[in-house]
């Protein structure tokens, strides 16, 4: 309590002094402020970015209040203090705080960490030492908090092995509670914390990295992994809900501006398109629906607890919702006329998605996005992305006649067997949507380009591919450049410094480790913010480990090549990122797989699961004959 | 047809670091939350009928905040206070609501001045602050540059005193009218009192029609 105090009194003192005071002080509608004293295990759930971002992370909210429903535990929060933020706390020696009860994290039993993606990294690091908290595992004895991790990023643990106890692999739902079930378990037998990690390392979906040694061909290849203790699972395997739970409704409503102020629903999880660059796509099957009735009461309840303006439904593919019709229509009659702005992101490019979103059209209106990703056939059919350019035209030509003055089109660039060609397809299109554009509404008419670079990431049917050379990357932007030129058309980039870290960072086994610490104690940090010039921090860094980093972006992958991450299993098999792979190489597509099973594994694996809940949830087909290699039998 | 409210509120705890533009924003997600029937303007962006009366500097705390909000219907007091309070994030609270006429002027129009107090967070010399207010009031005019633009600080000044209770604080009246808004932490500057040691709270906004009945010599 005194503590409190007097981190308040130095609070009131630095505050004036930063920008966005608000980042720092908590109290928000709907956040849960216990009584420290009477709950048994206490968890600081952290977002390594600023809160602008961090705060309307929906990983992050279902486990806050996952927590916080239990009488036992409580969950708070904490996230990266911006540079003047931090130069005060280090300067007035003011541990990292959370924000309900302003107690230090060095003072709680489990930090968990959100890793989404992999720029991260360092900012974890930096928010680690700003706890007072040693950064290496091996480091951090029972006295501090035990650190876990999860998130997409972390389906590739290896760089930030020796610095996170324990990742959880997967959705969180249930993993994080039963570690923290374990947590109290070990704390009531006093023993040593290596034994707590023994312990949560028999949880499936647990992977403790120091119980693991990585091991390496005298190329610098990776040769296997050896479990130290025979108790431990040789592959840890993804956790899933078989059941997608209750969506959160009582969302956190920042008392300051936030980058998203509003409400998210997860319409369903999961997706079937098969888009061979897709991290997301591979890691989060199987596709799981929630039904019109669920997401609608999560909107109500959510409204009601937020007061907020905006509603998104997210999904990685809202157009294959199975009921999206059903689901705008009753949105619609819901809500229309009560100033709320209602999101769909990720429509399929044809001109149904244009009559959802003039359903969702209230008195506010957002913009209109679409992903056509490619331009050039060919390298349509290498991603798997197929969609004709007759159908981007028309669609785009009702987008514009409907309402819509600016077109937002994603396209991605940096495929190894993409050409300059296939790259001034890309303007050319643009132009051509543009043309349609300025038919429908004349020279109202806009089209933004956003050009991303393609990082071959791991457990997708690319992660055999090499990344562009940054040479390459700055010559197909440059031509987009001097292409997009001209009234009605913005093109957006990534700086391809930006994009070879993400890479290393994606693609790195146990050894970029090293780096990333080197790099984090010279100063690298918001890795993920342009603004911040790292990258020559980072070049320094490798030097320093001797690692070469064109090692771990520029190389091809021989087919058989043992990757670091092959011991953490996402359900989807490598023989099928294989065959992808090879499907790729030699332009072959393959369909919607609710149509056909291509038997990734994923029914395999959780097939326990999808017993547990029948019928209409998983959108699989159901395979009904016993697995022979050409034999899948499609119900209905 | 709209009915206008008038509420009087304070600003507390971790609040007092949301802006005004943000603060705006909190009431209209308030109403919503407590399910009353908002007025919203007409057109193709519609905003909630809201207004503040004169911004609160990011930092301050406040026992005495004005706001007037628009309703499509008319409420009673008291079940309008209560739907309210029980939809108020921490650090908000009500002091009074009242239902004013729609003819009165908008609220920004109609402000005056303010009243603030400030707390020392360290100890000060006391004598040493006396002999500074003095040489402030009694000079005839305090050029100051604010955001690259000079203005005279001096007439912005009502009243400025030091209150010699334990703990001593700072008493000042300062000019709140459109245009012509005098704010406490150029009175500190003036008076080589970093403002990060101090903590400032408005105890009242005089409006207009107040005037009359006090005795300001405006």
């Amino acid at each position: 309590m005194n503590q409190e105090k007097s981190l308040l009194n130095q609070l009131e003192r630095i505050l004036p002094l930063v920008e966005k005071p608000g980042r720092y002080v908590g109290g928000e509608y709907n956040s849960v402020v216990k009584n420290w004293d009477e709950v048994s295990t206490k968890i600081a759930l952290v977002f390594p970015d600023i809160y602008d971002i961090g705060l309307s992370n929906l990983g992050l909210q279902i486990l806050y209040e996952n927590i916080n429903q239990r009488g036992d535990c409580l969950a708070e929060r904490a996230y990266s203090p911006w540079q003047d933020m931090e130069d005060l706390l280090r300067k007035n020696e003011i541990p990292l705080y959370s924000l309900e009860t302003k107690t230090p994290l060095r003072d709680f039993d489990i930090l968990g960490f959100t890793l989404p993606y992999e720029t991260l990294y360092t900012n974890t690091l930096n928010l680690l030492n700003l706890s007072q908290i040693p950064i290496r595992s091996e480091k951090r004895g029972k006295e501090f908090p035990l650190i876990v991790a999860g998130g997409h990023a972390t389906y590739n643990p290896e760089p930030m092995a020796p610095f996170i106890d324990a990742f959880l692999i997967g959705e969180g739902e249930e993993i994080l509670l039963e570690v923290i079930d374990a947590y109290k378990e070990w704390k009531k037998e006093g023993l040593s914390k290596s034994e707590l990690l023994l312990k949560i390392s028999s949880i499936d979906g647990v992977y403790v990295p120091s119980l693991y040694d990585p091991q390496y061909n005298s190329d610098g290849t990776f040769l296997a992994v050896k479990t130290k203790n025979k108790n431990v699972p040789k592959k840890v395997t993804k956790r899933i809900m078989g059941k997608l739970p209750y969506a959160p409704t009582r969302f956190i409503v920042p008392s300051i501006g936030v980058v998203h102020n509003r409400i998210a629903v997860e319409i369903m999880r999961g997706c079937t398109r098969g888009c061979r660059f897709c991290h997301a796509g591979m890691i989060n099957r199987p596709i799981r629906e929630r039904t019109v009735q669920e997401i609608i009461h999560s909107i109500e309840t959510g409204l009601e607890n937020t007061g907020f303006e905006e509603v998104a439904l997210l999904s990685l593919s809202s157009s294959d919702y199975t009921n999206v019709l059903e689901l705008v229509e009753e949105i619609s009659n819901k809500f229309s006329g009560k100033n709320l702005t209602i999101s769909l992101p990720s429509l399929r490019i044809d001109s149904f998605s244009v009559d959802l979103m003039e359903k969702l059209k209230g008195s506010r209106q957002g913009g209109f996005t679409l992903a056509p990703e490619a331009a050039s056939e060919r390298m349509r059919k290498i991603i798997n992305k197929p969609i004709s350019e007759e159908m981007l035209l028309t669609t785009a030509f009702e987008i514009f006649k409907r309402g819509w003055h600016t077109l937002k089109l994603y396209f991605m660039i940096g495929h190894p067997s993409e050409t300059l060609e296939d790259v001034a397809e890309i303007a050319a299109l643009c132009k051509k949507v543009l043309a349609v554009g300025v038919k429908a509404i004349g020279r109202r008419a806009k089209v933004h380009a956003g050009v991303s670079t393609f990082v071959p990431k791991p457990h997708t049917p690319f992660q055999w591919v090499a990344c562009d050379q940054q040479e390459s990357i700055r010559q197909k932007q440059n031509l987009l450049r001097e292409e997009l030129k001209g009234p009605g058309l913005k093109f957006n980039w990534t700086d391809p410094k930006e994009t070879i870290m993400e890479a290393w960072l994606s693609r790195g086994d146990r050894r970029l480790a090293e780096v990333i610490e080197t790099a984090w104690k010279n100063g690298a940090k918001f890795d993920a913010w342009q603004d911040f010039k790292n990258y020559d921090i980072w070049m320094q860094a490798f030097r320093e480990a001797n690692l070469d980093p064109d090692f771990y972006v520029h190389r091809e992958r021989s087919i058989d090549e043992v990757f670091p991450w092959d011991h953490i299993y996402p359900g989807v098999k490598k023989t099928y990122l294989k065959t992808e792979y090879l499907n790729s190489l030699s332009l072959r597509l393959r369909g919607d797989c609710r149509e056909q099973c291509y038997a990734c594994g994923i029914t395999q694996t959780f097939n326990h699961l999808r017993k547990e809940d029948p019928g209409i949830v998983w959108k699989c087909p159901n395979i009904s004959q016993p697995r022979s290699k050409n034999e899948l039998s499609i119900p209905n | 047809m709209n009915y206008r409210y008038r509420i009087n509120y304070s600003k507390k705890e971790g609040m007092r670091y949301t802006s005004n533009l943000d603060i705006h924003k909190m009431w209209e997600r308030t109403f919503r939350r407590a399910k009353l029937p908002l007025a919203y303007s007409q057109g193709f962006h519609p905003q909630p009928k809201i207004q503040q009366a004169s911004p609160l500097p990011l930092g301050f705390l406040s026992d005495f905040e004005i706001v007037d909000f628009f309703l499509e219907q008319e409420m009673d007091l008291s079940s309008l206070e209560t739907a309210l309070t029980n939809s108020l994030p921490f650090g908000i609270s009500i002091n009074s609501i009242t239902q004013i006429n729609l003819l009165e002027p908008a609220l920004q129009t109609h402000t005056i001045a303010s009243e603030y107090q400030v707390v020392f967070l360290e100890e000060f010399d006391a004598i040493k602050i006396i002999e500074s207010i003095h040489v402030l009031i009694s000079k005839e005019t305090v050029i100051r540059v604010r955001r690259g633009k000079s203005y005279d600080l001096r007439p912005l000044i009502l009243d400025l005193e030091i209150i010699l209770e334990n703990p001593i604080y700072l008493k000042m009246l300062l000019m709140s009218k459109d245009g012509a808004t005098g704010r406490p932490e150029e009175v500190l500057s003036e008076l080589n009192i970093p403002m990060e040691l101090t903590r400032i709270i408005r105890k009242k906004i005089i409006l207009a029609n107040e005037v009359l009945d006090n005795k300001l010599g405006l």
